[in-house]
Protein backbone atom coordinates (compact mmCIF):
# COMPACT_ATOMS: atom_id res chain seq x y z
CA UNK A 1 0.00 0.00 0.00
CA UNK A 2 1.37 3.01 -1.07
CA UNK A 3 1.81 6.28 1.77
CA UNK A 4 2.23 9.69 1.12
CA UNK A 5 2.41 12.27 4.33
CA UNK A 6 1.62 16.10 2.60
CA UNK A 7 2.59 18.54 5.57
CA UNK A 8 1.02 21.48 3.82
CA UNK A 9 -1.16 22.73 1.32
CA UNK A 10 1.27 23.01 -1.47
CA UNK A 11 2.24 19.44 -0.71
CA UNK A 12 -1.00 18.04 -0.92
CA UNK A 13 -0.98 20.09 -4.67
CA UNK A 14 1.97 18.18 -5.38
CA UNK A 15 0.85 15.03 -4.70
CA UNK A 16 -2.85 15.58 -6.79
CA UNK A 17 -0.61 16.55 -9.66
CA UNK A 18 1.49 13.17 -9.25
CA UNK A 19 -1.70 11.18 -8.63
CA UNK A 20 -3.09 12.68 -11.69
CA UNK A 21 -0.77 11.48 -13.46
CA UNK A 22 -1.23 7.80 -13.18
CA UNK A 23 -4.80 7.85 -13.85
CA UNK A 24 -6.55 6.52 -16.74
CA UNK A 25 -9.64 7.21 -18.88
CA UNK A 26 -12.61 5.03 -16.92
CA UNK A 27 -11.03 5.13 -13.83
CA UNK A 28 -13.14 5.65 -10.71
CA UNK A 29 -11.23 6.63 -7.43
CA UNK A 30 -13.15 7.23 -3.87
CA UNK A 31 -11.75 9.79 -2.22
CA UNK A 32 -12.09 9.53 1.67
CA UNK A 33 -11.22 11.95 4.33
CA UNK A 34 -12.88 14.11 7.08
CA UNK A 35 -13.96 17.41 6.13
CA UNK A 36 -11.01 19.85 5.77
CA UNK A 37 -9.01 17.03 4.96
CA UNK A 38 -8.02 18.58 1.77
CA UNK A 39 -9.91 16.71 -0.90
CA UNK A 40 -11.03 19.59 -2.91
CA UNK A 41 -7.29 20.80 -2.67
CA UNK A 42 -5.85 17.32 -4.09
CA UNK A 43 -8.13 17.40 -7.05
CA UNK A 44 -7.15 21.07 -7.80
CA UNK A 45 -3.76 20.09 -7.52
CA UNK A 46 -4.69 17.46 -9.84
CA UNK A 47 -6.54 19.66 -12.20
CA UNK A 48 -3.91 22.56 -12.60
CA UNK A 49 -1.34 20.38 -13.28
CA UNK A 50 -2.57 20.11 -16.81
CA UNK A 51 -4.44 23.09 -16.60
CA UNK A 52 -2.92 25.83 -14.11
CA UNK A 53 -5.51 28.57 -14.88
CA UNK A 54 -8.69 26.31 -14.25
CA UNK A 55 -10.45 27.08 -11.14
CA UNK A 56 -11.16 24.13 -9.33
CA UNK A 57 -13.91 25.20 -6.85
CA UNK A 58 -15.86 22.89 -4.30
CA UNK A 59 -18.34 20.53 -6.06
CA UNK A 60 -20.52 20.13 -2.79
CA UNK A 61 -23.06 22.93 -4.39
CA UNK A 62 -22.91 21.87 -7.89
CA UNK A 63 -22.74 17.94 -7.01
CA UNK A 64 -20.33 17.55 -10.17
CA UNK A 65 -17.62 19.80 -11.43
CA UNK A 66 -16.26 18.52 -15.22
CA UNK A 67 -12.69 19.03 -16.48
CA UNK A 68 -11.64 18.32 -19.85
CA UNK A 69 -8.08 17.27 -19.45
CA UNK A 70 -5.26 16.36 -22.22
CA UNK A 71 -5.65 12.96 -21.52
CA UNK A 72 -9.13 12.26 -20.00
CA UNK A 73 -12.67 14.39 -18.97
CA UNK A 74 -12.22 14.50 -15.15
CA UNK A 75 -15.63 14.79 -13.36
CA UNK A 76 -15.15 15.53 -9.66
CA UNK A 77 -17.87 14.54 -8.03
CA UNK A 78 -19.06 15.14 -4.32
CA UNK A 79 -22.00 13.21 -3.17
CA UNK A 80 -22.61 14.32 0.25
CA UNK A 81 -26.11 15.19 -0.56
CA UNK A 82 -27.09 12.64 -2.62
CA UNK A 83 -30.34 10.70 -0.57
CA UNK A 84 -30.65 7.84 -2.67
CA UNK A 85 -27.94 5.92 -5.12
CA UNK A 86 -30.24 6.14 -7.90
CA UNK A 87 -29.99 9.97 -8.33
CA UNK A 88 -26.35 9.16 -9.58
CA UNK A 89 -28.16 8.30 -12.92
CA UNK A 90 -29.48 11.91 -13.05
CA UNK A 91 -26.55 13.57 -12.28
CA UNK A 92 -25.09 11.40 -15.55
CA UNK A 93 -22.32 9.53 -13.22
CA UNK A 94 -23.93 6.17 -13.62
CA UNK A 95 -23.08 6.97 -17.54
CA UNK A 96 -19.87 8.50 -17.06
CA UNK A 97 -18.46 5.64 -14.95
CA UNK A 98 -15.79 3.50 -17.32
CA UNK A 99 -15.57 6.58 -19.66
CA UNK A 100 -14.44 9.33 -18.07
CA UNK A 101 -11.94 9.48 -14.47
CA UNK A 102 -14.41 10.25 -11.65
CA UNK A 103 -13.18 11.20 -8.50
CA UNK A 104 -15.62 10.92 -6.18
CA UNK A 105 -16.13 12.28 -2.55
CA UNK A 106 -18.29 10.67 -0.39
CA UNK A 107 -18.93 7.19 -2.40
CA UNK A 108 -20.32 5.71 0.22
CA UNK A 109 -23.58 7.72 -1.16
CA UNK A 110 -23.33 5.68 -3.95
CA UNK A 111 -24.11 2.11 -2.75
CA UNK A 112 -24.70 -0.91 -4.62
CA UNK A 113 -23.14 1.37 -7.71
CA UNK A 114 -20.15 1.94 -6.50
CA UNK A 115 -17.72 -0.15 -8.22
CA UNK A 116 -15.88 -3.48 -6.80
CA UNK A 117 -12.84 -2.29 -8.37
CA UNK A 118 -12.62 1.42 -7.52
CA UNK A 119 -9.20 2.88 -6.94
CA UNK A 120 -9.12 4.47 -3.30
CA UNK A 121 -7.21 7.56 -1.83
CA UNK A 122 -8.05 7.68 1.81
CA UNK A 123 -6.95 11.07 3.50
CA UNK A 124 -6.74 11.30 7.79
CA UNK A 125 -5.20 13.64 9.85
CA UNK A 126 -2.21 13.34 11.40
CA UNK A 127 -0.98 16.15 13.87
CA UNK A 128 -0.62 19.23 11.31
CA UNK A 129 -0.26 17.18 7.96
CA UNK A 130 -1.73 14.40 6.39
CA UNK A 131 -1.37 10.36 5.72
CA UNK A 132 -2.62 10.21 2.08
CA UNK A 133 -3.00 5.98 1.65
CA UNK A 134 -3.90 4.46 -2.17
CA UNK A 135 -5.47 1.36 -2.07
CA UNK A 136 -6.61 -1.03 -4.91
CA UNK A 137 -4.37 1.34 -7.24
CA UNK A 138 -2.28 -2.45 -8.11
CA UNK A 139 0.91 -1.82 -10.55
CA UNK A 140 -0.28 1.69 -11.38
CA UNK A 141 3.01 3.55 -11.29
CA UNK A 142 3.10 6.54 -9.01
CA UNK B 1 -39.84 24.12 -35.10
CA UNK B 2 -42.07 27.01 -34.49
CA UNK B 3 -39.36 30.43 -33.64
CA UNK B 4 -40.23 32.31 -30.35
CA UNK B 5 -42.40 35.30 -31.19
CA UNK B 6 -40.15 38.72 -30.88
CA UNK B 7 -41.18 41.08 -28.16
CA UNK B 8 -43.63 43.97 -29.34
CA UNK B 9 -42.30 46.63 -27.11
CA UNK B 10 -43.84 49.98 -26.43
CA UNK B 11 -41.55 52.00 -24.31
CA UNK B 12 -44.17 53.63 -22.05
CA UNK B 13 -46.06 50.65 -21.40
CA UNK B 14 -45.61 47.99 -18.41
CA UNK B 15 -44.26 44.27 -18.64
CA UNK B 16 -45.79 41.71 -17.09
CA UNK B 17 -43.44 38.30 -17.17
CA UNK B 18 -43.78 35.20 -15.08
CA UNK B 19 -40.21 33.95 -13.26
CA UNK B 20 -39.26 30.16 -12.86
CA UNK B 21 -36.58 29.49 -10.48
CA UNK B 22 -35.47 25.82 -10.06
CA UNK B 23 -31.78 25.90 -10.09
CA UNK B 24 -30.87 24.40 -7.07
CA UNK B 25 -32.86 23.61 -4.04
CA UNK B 26 -36.00 25.97 -4.54
CA UNK B 27 -39.26 25.75 -7.10
CA UNK B 28 -39.94 29.02 -7.28
CA UNK B 29 -42.12 31.25 -9.46
CA UNK B 30 -43.21 34.78 -9.62
CA UNK B 31 -45.10 37.57 -11.81
CA UNK B 32 -44.27 41.11 -11.30
CA UNK B 33 -45.08 43.99 -13.63
CA UNK B 34 -42.10 46.48 -14.55
CA UNK B 35 -43.04 50.40 -15.53
CA UNK B 36 -40.85 51.62 -18.37
CA UNK B 37 -39.52 54.08 -15.92
CA UNK B 38 -38.20 50.99 -13.97
CA UNK B 39 -40.31 51.02 -11.32
CA UNK B 40 -41.33 46.85 -10.06
CA UNK B 41 -44.64 45.65 -9.26
CA UNK B 42 -44.15 42.27 -7.51
CA UNK B 43 -47.45 40.63 -8.00
CA UNK B 44 -46.95 37.10 -6.82
CA UNK B 45 -43.94 35.29 -4.91
CA UNK B 46 -44.31 31.72 -4.08
CA UNK B 47 -41.39 29.87 -3.08
CA UNK B 48 -41.55 26.24 -2.14
CA UNK B 49 -38.81 26.16 0.58
CA UNK B 50 -37.55 23.08 1.73
CA UNK B 51 -35.63 23.65 4.89
CA UNK B 52 -38.17 21.62 7.02
CA UNK B 53 -37.11 18.59 4.98
CA UNK B 54 -33.58 19.05 5.63
CA UNK B 55 -32.84 19.07 9.01
CA UNK B 56 -32.45 15.34 9.33
CA UNK B 57 -29.36 15.64 7.39
CA UNK B 58 -27.45 18.55 8.44
CA UNK B 59 -26.64 19.98 4.97
CA UNK B 60 -29.18 20.65 1.76
CA UNK B 61 -31.03 18.09 0.45
CA UNK B 62 -30.87 18.32 -3.49
CA UNK B 63 -33.40 18.49 -5.58
CA UNK B 64 -31.14 16.99 -8.39
CA UNK B 65 -33.89 14.55 -9.11
CA UNK B 66 -35.58 16.70 -11.46
CA UNK B 67 -38.82 14.61 -10.41
CA UNK B 68 -38.76 16.86 -6.97
CA UNK B 69 -38.77 20.12 -8.94
CA UNK B 70 -41.45 18.30 -11.61
CA UNK B 71 -43.88 17.28 -8.69
CA UNK B 72 -43.59 21.06 -7.17
CA UNK B 73 -43.39 23.09 -10.27
CA UNK B 74 -47.07 23.26 -12.07
CA UNK B 75 -49.12 23.93 -8.66
CA UNK B 76 -46.77 26.40 -7.84
CA UNK B 77 -46.91 27.97 -11.08
CA UNK B 78 -50.43 27.97 -11.11
CA UNK B 79 -50.67 29.38 -7.47
CA UNK B 80 -48.48 32.56 -8.52
CA UNK B 81 -50.70 33.36 -11.80
CA UNK B 82 -53.57 33.03 -9.82
CA UNK B 83 -52.18 35.01 -6.71
CA UNK B 84 -50.94 37.42 -9.14
CA UNK B 85 -54.78 38.45 -10.71
CA UNK B 86 -53.38 38.40 -14.53
CA UNK B 87 -54.77 36.02 -16.64
CA UNK B 88 -52.32 34.01 -18.44
CA UNK B 89 -53.03 36.21 -21.69
CA UNK B 90 -51.62 39.24 -19.79
CA UNK B 91 -48.08 37.86 -19.72
CA UNK B 92 -45.77 39.63 -21.90
CA UNK B 93 -42.99 36.93 -21.40
CA UNK B 94 -42.01 33.99 -19.45
CA UNK B 95 -38.80 33.78 -17.75
CA UNK B 96 -36.54 30.77 -16.42
CA UNK B 97 -33.48 29.98 -14.62
CA UNK B 98 -31.44 28.73 -17.87
CA UNK B 99 -28.23 27.81 -15.13
CA UNK B 100 -26.07 27.82 -13.78
CA UNK B 101 -27.07 25.23 -11.03
CA UNK B 102 -28.03 21.45 -10.64
CA UNK B 103 -28.76 20.21 -14.15
CA UNK B 104 -31.83 18.49 -13.18
CA UNK B 105 -33.66 21.24 -11.47
CA UNK B 106 -32.72 24.03 -14.55
CA UNK B 107 -34.10 21.80 -16.98
CA UNK B 108 -37.32 21.13 -15.43
CA UNK B 109 -37.87 24.74 -14.96
CA UNK B 110 -36.51 25.78 -18.26
CA UNK B 111 -38.86 23.26 -20.11
CA UNK B 112 -41.84 24.39 -18.51
CA UNK B 113 -41.57 27.92 -19.85
CA UNK B 114 -40.53 27.03 -23.21
CA UNK B 115 -43.54 24.68 -23.01
CA UNK B 116 -45.76 27.68 -21.50
CA UNK B 117 -44.23 29.93 -23.65
CA UNK B 118 -44.95 27.87 -27.15
CA UNK B 119 -48.75 27.24 -25.80
CA UNK B 120 -49.25 31.05 -25.54
CA UNK B 121 -47.28 32.15 -28.01
CA UNK B 122 -44.99 34.54 -26.10
CA UNK B 123 -41.31 35.65 -25.35
CA UNK B 124 -39.27 33.15 -23.86
CA UNK B 125 -36.05 34.71 -21.55
CA UNK B 126 -33.76 32.54 -20.24
CA UNK B 127 -32.05 33.94 -17.91
CA UNK B 128 -28.48 33.37 -16.10
CA UNK B 129 -29.37 32.55 -12.18
CA UNK B 130 -26.15 35.10 -11.07
CA UNK B 131 -28.03 38.09 -13.01
CA UNK B 132 -31.07 37.24 -10.92
CA UNK B 133 -29.17 37.93 -7.93
CA UNK B 134 -27.24 40.42 -9.55
CA UNK B 135 -30.46 42.83 -10.63
CA UNK B 136 -32.22 41.56 -6.86
CA UNK B 137 -32.00 45.21 -4.98
CA UNK B 138 -33.47 46.69 -8.23
CA UNK B 139 -36.92 44.64 -7.44
CA UNK B 140 -37.62 47.16 -4.11
CA UNK B 141 -35.07 49.83 -4.24
CA UNK B 142 -34.61 52.35 -6.84
CA UNK B 143 -30.55 51.14 -7.79
CA UNK B 144 -29.30 52.70 -10.67
CA UNK B 145 -26.15 51.02 -12.28
CA UNK B 146 -23.73 51.14 -12.18
CA UNK B 147 -23.07 49.54 -8.96
CA UNK B 148 -20.30 47.33 -7.14
CA UNK B 149 -21.89 43.86 -5.78
CA UNK B 150 -21.20 41.81 -3.32
CA UNK B 151 -22.96 38.10 -4.41
CA UNK B 152 -22.45 35.79 -1.29
CA UNK B 153 -24.73 32.49 -1.72
CA UNK B 154 -24.61 28.55 -0.94
CA UNK B 155 -22.96 28.32 -4.52
CA UNK B 156 -21.29 31.35 -4.57
CA UNK B 157 -18.91 34.05 -3.63
CA UNK B 158 -18.43 36.87 -6.01
CA UNK B 159 -17.56 40.61 -6.39
CA UNK B 160 -19.25 42.31 -9.34
CA UNK B 161 -18.55 45.20 -10.89
CA UNK B 162 -22.62 45.93 -12.62
CA UNK B 163 -22.51 48.62 -15.27
CA UNK B 164 -25.72 47.98 -16.49
CA UNK B 165 -28.12 45.11 -17.80
CA UNK B 166 -25.62 42.06 -18.95
CA UNK B 167 -23.20 44.65 -18.28
CA UNK B 168 -21.02 42.72 -15.57
CA UNK B 169 -17.47 42.54 -14.71
CA UNK B 170 -16.07 40.15 -12.01
CA UNK B 171 -13.76 41.61 -9.75
CA UNK B 172 -13.23 38.54 -7.59
CA UNK B 173 -14.54 35.30 -6.78
CA UNK B 174 -13.58 32.36 -4.55
CA UNK B 175 -10.94 30.28 -5.54
CA UNK B 176 -12.73 26.59 -3.92
CA UNK B 177 -15.70 26.80 -1.21
CA UNK B 178 -18.65 29.67 -1.13
CA UNK B 179 -19.47 31.57 2.09
CA UNK B 180 -22.48 29.96 2.40
CA UNK B 181 -21.19 26.60 1.97
CA UNK B 182 -18.38 27.45 5.24
CA UNK B 183 -20.98 28.20 7.32
CA UNK B 184 -22.91 25.43 6.51
CA UNK B 185 -20.22 23.34 7.38
CA UNK B 186 -19.26 25.27 10.17
CA UNK B 187 -22.88 24.28 11.58
CA UNK B 188 -22.47 20.29 10.48
CA UNK B 189 -19.17 20.10 12.15
CA UNK B 190 -21.07 20.69 15.46
CA UNK B 191 -24.38 19.60 14.59
CA UNK B 192 -26.12 22.76 14.68
CA UNK B 193 -28.50 21.95 12.37
CA UNK B 194 -30.07 23.23 9.20
CA UNK B 195 -29.46 26.43 8.04
CA UNK B 196 -25.99 26.70 8.69
CA UNK B 197 -26.20 30.31 8.33
CA UNK B 198 -28.73 31.13 11.00
CA UNK B 199 -27.98 28.77 13.21
CA UNK B 200 -23.94 29.62 13.28
CA UNK B 201 -25.72 32.96 13.74
CA UNK B 202 -27.89 32.49 17.17
CA UNK B 203 -25.00 30.63 18.63
CA UNK B 204 -22.71 33.08 17.68
CA UNK B 205 -24.60 35.32 19.54
CA UNK B 206 -23.43 33.80 23.14
CA UNK B 207 -19.87 33.17 22.28
CA UNK B 208 -17.07 34.90 22.52
CA UNK B 209 -15.81 36.25 18.84
CA UNK B 210 -12.52 36.28 20.00
CA UNK B 211 -11.75 33.13 21.82
CA UNK B 212 -10.52 31.09 18.91
CA UNK B 213 -7.82 32.72 16.41
CA UNK B 214 -9.28 31.85 13.02
CA UNK B 215 -7.18 32.21 9.88
CA UNK B 216 -8.52 35.37 7.60
CA UNK B 217 -7.51 33.43 4.07
CA UNK B 218 -6.13 35.70 1.69
CA UNK B 219 -6.78 39.09 3.88
CA UNK B 220 -4.34 41.68 2.49
CA UNK B 221 -3.90 40.46 -1.00
CA UNK B 222 -4.17 42.79 -3.80
CA UNK B 223 -6.63 40.89 -5.90
CA UNK B 224 -10.04 40.60 -4.46
CA UNK B 225 -10.92 37.01 -4.47
CA UNK B 226 -11.69 34.72 -2.05
CA UNK B 227 -11.27 31.49 -0.33
CA UNK B 228 -12.99 29.57 2.51
CA UNK B 229 -11.74 26.07 2.26
CA UNK B 230 -9.05 26.71 5.36
CA UNK B 231 -11.14 28.50 7.37
CA UNK B 232 -13.53 25.36 7.36
CA UNK B 233 -10.33 22.89 7.92
CA UNK B 234 -9.39 25.43 10.84
CA UNK B 235 -12.99 25.00 12.50
CA UNK B 236 -13.10 21.61 12.38
CA UNK B 237 -9.81 21.15 14.01
CA UNK B 238 -10.75 23.57 16.76
CA UNK B 239 -13.75 21.48 17.33
CA UNK B 240 -11.47 18.36 17.42
CA UNK B 241 -9.31 19.80 19.90
CA UNK B 242 -12.35 21.45 22.00
CA UNK B 243 -14.44 20.04 25.29
CA UNK B 244 -17.74 19.62 22.91
CA UNK B 245 -19.25 21.92 25.36
CA UNK B 246 -22.31 24.45 24.71
CA UNK B 247 -19.94 27.46 25.44
CA UNK B 248 -17.28 26.19 22.59
CA UNK B 249 -19.95 26.04 20.28
CA UNK B 250 -20.78 29.53 20.56
CA UNK B 251 -17.50 30.32 20.95
CA UNK B 252 -16.63 28.34 17.71
CA UNK B 253 -19.61 29.85 15.93
CA UNK B 254 -18.67 33.30 17.62
CA UNK B 255 -14.87 33.02 16.18
CA UNK B 256 -15.54 31.83 13.17
CA UNK B 257 -18.55 34.21 12.34
CA UNK B 258 -15.72 36.60 12.55
CA UNK B 259 -13.41 35.35 10.71
CA UNK B 260 -16.00 35.11 7.86
CA UNK B 261 -16.63 39.13 7.96
CA UNK B 262 -13.44 40.23 8.57
CA UNK B 263 -12.42 38.29 5.28
CA UNK B 264 -15.41 39.47 3.50
CA UNK B 265 -14.98 43.18 4.61
CA UNK B 266 -11.17 43.20 3.82
CA UNK B 267 -11.90 41.46 -0.18
CA UNK B 268 -14.67 44.07 -0.13
CA UNK B 269 -12.67 46.69 0.76
CA UNK B 270 -10.38 45.36 -1.79
CA UNK B 271 -12.88 45.33 -4.33
CA UNK B 272 -13.88 49.49 -3.77
CA UNK B 273 -10.57 50.45 -4.96
CA UNK B 274 -10.70 48.24 -7.98
CA UNK B 275 -14.20 49.27 -8.99
CA UNK B 276 -13.01 53.15 -8.13
CA UNK B 277 -10.34 52.47 -10.18
CA UNK B 278 -12.26 50.73 -13.30
CA UNK B 279 -14.91 53.09 -13.28
CA UNK B 280 -12.86 56.47 -12.65
CA UNK B 281 -15.69 57.11 -10.03
CA UNK B 282 -14.78 58.86 -6.92
CA UNK B 283 -18.24 60.49 -6.17
CA UNK B 284 -20.99 58.74 -4.22
CA UNK B 285 -21.20 55.04 -5.08
CA UNK B 286 -23.46 52.14 -4.44
CA UNK B 287 -22.52 48.77 -2.31
CA UNK B 288 -25.15 45.95 -2.49
CA UNK B 289 -25.00 42.62 -1.13
CA UNK B 290 -26.87 39.65 -2.49
CA UNK B 291 -27.53 35.85 -1.75
CA UNK B 292 -28.21 34.22 1.19
CA UNK B 293 -25.07 35.05 3.12
CA UNK B 294 -26.56 38.66 3.51
CA UNK B 295 -28.78 38.15 5.57
CA UNK B 296 -26.02 37.48 8.07
CA UNK B 297 -26.16 40.93 10.48
CA UNK B 298 -22.58 41.10 11.49
CA UNK B 299 -21.99 41.30 7.80
CA UNK B 300 -24.72 43.49 7.02
CA UNK B 301 -23.35 45.79 9.97
CA UNK B 302 -19.77 45.61 9.20
CA UNK B 303 -20.60 46.28 4.92
CA UNK B 304 -22.81 49.14 5.98
CA UNK B 305 -19.98 50.73 8.08
CA UNK B 306 -17.45 50.40 5.19
CA UNK B 307 -19.68 51.59 2.95
CA UNK B 308 -20.03 55.19 4.85
CA UNK B 309 -16.61 55.09 5.52
CA UNK B 310 -15.28 54.76 1.64
CA UNK B 311 -18.48 56.82 0.34
CA UNK B 312 -20.72 54.18 -0.54
CA UNK B 313 -24.50 53.77 -0.30
CA UNK B 314 -25.18 50.21 0.87
CA UNK B 315 -28.39 48.17 -0.36
CA UNK B 316 -29.77 45.34 0.93
CA UNK B 317 -32.54 43.79 -0.62
CA UNK B 318 -35.07 42.34 2.08
CA UNK B 319 -34.36 38.72 3.44
CA UNK B 320 -36.90 37.50 1.51
CA UNK B 321 -35.15 38.24 -2.00
CA UNK B 322 -31.74 37.42 -0.82
CA UNK B 323 -31.82 33.47 -1.31
CA UNK B 324 -32.99 32.29 -4.45
CA UNK B 325 -36.32 33.44 -5.41
CA UNK B 326 -38.17 33.66 -8.72
CA UNK B 327 -39.04 37.50 -8.44
CA UNK B 328 -35.39 38.33 -9.33
CA UNK B 329 -35.87 35.93 -12.38
CA UNK B 330 -39.10 37.78 -13.49
CA UNK B 331 -37.44 40.89 -13.02
CA UNK B 332 -34.17 39.77 -15.16
CA UNK B 333 -36.45 38.10 -17.66
CA UNK B 334 -38.20 41.65 -17.51
CA UNK B 335 -35.38 43.95 -18.08
CA UNK B 336 -33.97 41.92 -20.91
CA UNK B 337 -37.69 42.11 -22.51
CA UNK B 338 -37.63 45.72 -22.46
CA UNK B 339 -34.29 45.58 -23.77
CA UNK B 340 -35.77 43.84 -26.33
CA UNK B 341 -33.50 40.59 -25.70
CA UNK B 342 -35.30 37.02 -25.98
CA UNK B 343 -34.14 33.49 -26.46
CA UNK B 344 -35.02 30.27 -28.83
CA UNK B 345 -36.79 27.83 -27.95
CA UNK B 346 -33.85 25.87 -28.40
CA UNK B 347 -31.88 28.22 -25.67
CA UNK B 348 -29.51 25.41 -23.76
CA UNK B 349 -29.34 24.78 -19.88
CA UNK B 350 -26.37 25.58 -19.02
CA UNK B 351 -24.60 23.73 -15.50
CA UNK B 352 -21.58 26.36 -15.98
CA UNK B 353 -22.72 29.42 -17.10
CA UNK B 354 -20.33 32.58 -16.04
CA UNK B 355 -21.62 35.80 -15.68
CA UNK B 356 -18.99 37.95 -17.00
CA UNK B 357 -18.79 38.13 -20.46
CA UNK B 358 -14.96 37.27 -20.99
CA UNK B 359 -15.49 34.35 -18.79
CA UNK B 360 -18.56 33.88 -21.16
CA UNK B 361 -16.88 33.76 -23.96
CA UNK B 362 -14.72 31.35 -23.25
CA UNK B 363 -17.14 28.84 -21.12
CA UNK B 364 -18.88 25.58 -22.66
CA UNK B 365 -22.64 26.44 -23.83
CA UNK B 366 -23.62 22.86 -23.18
CA UNK B 367 -23.74 19.80 -20.70
CA UNK B 368 -19.93 18.95 -19.09
CA UNK B 369 -17.05 20.74 -19.52
CA UNK B 370 -16.39 21.57 -22.91
CA UNK B 371 -18.05 18.43 -24.63
CA UNK B 372 -20.76 18.44 -26.78
CA UNK B 373 -24.82 18.41 -25.73
CA UNK B 374 -24.99 14.71 -25.44
CA UNK B 375 -22.02 14.17 -22.97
Amino acid sequence: MDQFTPQNEAEMLALGARLGGALEAGDTVALIGDLGAGKTTLARGLVQAVLPQEVVPSPTYTLVQAYDLPEFTLLHCDLYRLEHPDEAYEIGLIDAMGEDVCLIEWPDRLGPHLPQDAMIIDIKFEGDGRVVSLRGWGNRHV
Amino acid sequence: MRHAPKPDVKQDEALTVLGLESSCDETAASVLRRYADGRVEILSNIVASQDEEHRPFGGVVPEIAARAHMRKIEPILAKAVKSSGVSWDDLDGIAATAGPGLIGGVITGLMSAKGLAMALNKPLIAVNHLEGHALSPRLTEDCAFPYLLLLVSGGHSQLLSVTGLGEYERLGSTVDDAAGEAFDKTAKVMGLGFPGGPKVQSWAERGNPKAIKFPRPMKGRDHADFSFAGLKTAVARAWDASDKTDTAKADIAASFQRAMTDTMLDRVGRAITLYRNATGDTGRARLVVAGGVAANTELRAGLKTMAATRNFDFIAPPLKFCGDNAAMIALAGAERLAAGITDGYDAPARPRWPLDKDAAANAPKSGHGKKGPKS
